[in-house]
């Protein structure tokens, strides 16, 4: 059983460093209940009204009280597999390494492929392989962050599996949600993905060097992006060429001082 | 799959608290706005409940309406899904109140 928090998820594993540090394989212990009398037609009624998400709903407070302790700025990042999240992420983090502490939680299915890609763009990142899970939770986050020892302040990109669909309904204890979109998708994907892009916050045109050679329309996207989630904000760039990066890294240190400075100010607060 | 098995957690939380043996009927009341498809969560929640004090139990989906405010119209209109327009105005002015909802709401136990 998992000593920190006696969890029982079957078949995820968080790495740092390519060695398995935690493994849970533990098996989910179940009430066996024997059947002594049948009492067909002696039924009673509970009341419930408990969420299916509470458990979930749980831990992802605990990690947000965590980053607000810390004044970390922890931001989901979401999309389709191949849209270019992890390219993304290391173009941005060389941007910024030099501001901000920065800490990456990657989840896949399987591989340490884009933990090593972040820990050789000179930043600590620890992967999380969801096994047959299809969405990080905040559990497996809480998990993660537990191994990478946050600095204060800092930034944490926490990069989903990528899915359209499941991702949307984990809350992880973040402050934004940001969806990415390549122009190689279709431009209609916030229509066939509504629960995703109505989740987020933020969404990111990506691969925007491919628009001469592809017919993506990119004011349709964000016209339907709208009517998902009217007031969603929107950035086009090209985590390959760096065309937009800029405003995304505004976009961040914007972010990162709404979310720092309030604990800045209590942690001053505390000491005097 | 991992709704149908945070499901049997909270139903399981419960036979301990409230001394049951076998769970009949389960109700759980799904927004139309959640990512909930209830045909996915039968079946998941007949494989996850086989040898516990679930199985078998029918499970009895109530479907909330999802419910969002127009600012158009300044009223309160029913959606079917996100990305729906207004039924009246036909527009995307909206802000989403309700209709995300999965709750398990009742237990029909023996």
């Amino acid at each position: 059983m998992c000593t920190t928090c006696g969890c029982g998820s079957e078949g995820i594993t968080v790495t740092r460093n390519g060695e398995s540090e935690h493994e849970h394989s533990h098996e989910h212990v179940h009430v066996h209940v024997q059947h002594l009398d049948s009492h067909d037609g002696d039924t009673r009624r509970i009341q419930v009204e408990q969420d299916l998400l509470s458990k979930n709903a749980g831990y992802a407070a605990a990690n947000r009280r965590y980053f607000s302790e810390l004044g970390a700025f922890a931001v989901n990042m979401m999309s389709s597999p191949g849209s270019g999240k992890t390219t993304l992420l290391v173009n941005t983090v060389a941007a910024l390494r030099n501001q901000y502490p920065i800490a990456v939680v990657e989840g896949d299915q399987q591989t340490s492929h884009d933990a090593e890609r972040i820990r050789a763009a000179g930043v600590p990142g620890i992967q999380i392989n969801t096994g047959k899970g299809c969405h990080l939770d905040a559990h497996m986050v809480g998990h993660a962050l537990q191994h990478l020892a946050l600095q204060r302040e800092s930034v944490v990109f926490i990069e989903n599996v990528g899915n359209l669909v499941c991702p949307a309904a984990f809350d992880l204890g973040e402050h934004r949600k940001v969806v990415i979109i390549s122009v190689t998708e279709g431009e209609d994907k916030p229509l066939k993905y509504p629960d995703m892009f109505a989740a987020a916050d933020l969404m990111i045109v990506n691969k925007i060097d491919l628009l001469p050679h592809v017919d993506f329309d990119t004011a349709r996207c964000l016209e339907y992006a709208r009517r998902v989630r009217p007031g969603i904000e929107s950035l086009e760039l090209s985590a390959t060429s760096g065309e937009g990066l800029e405003a995304w890294c505004a976009w961040i240190k914007a972010e990162h001082a709404a979310a720092s400075v309030p604990a800045r100010n209590t942690a001053a607060a505390n000491t005097t | 799959m991992s709704l149908s098995q945070n499901m049997l957690e909270i139903i399981e939380q419960r036979a301990r608290r409230d001394v049951f043996t076998r769970v009949t009927r389960v109700t759980l009341e799904i927004g139309a706005l959640s990512c909930v498809e209830p045909q996915a969560l039968g079946f998941c929640f007949d494989s996850v409940s086989r040898g516990t004090v679930a199985e078998g139990a029918t499970l009895v989906i109530v479907r909330v309406p999802g419910r969002a405010w127009c600012w158009d119209c300044s009223r309160v209109v029913e959606i079917p899904q996100h990305g729906a327009p207004c039924p009246d105005c036909a527009g995307f002015n909206m802000q989403v109140r309700s209709g995300n909802e999965m709750q398990l709401k009742e237990l029909e136990v023996a």
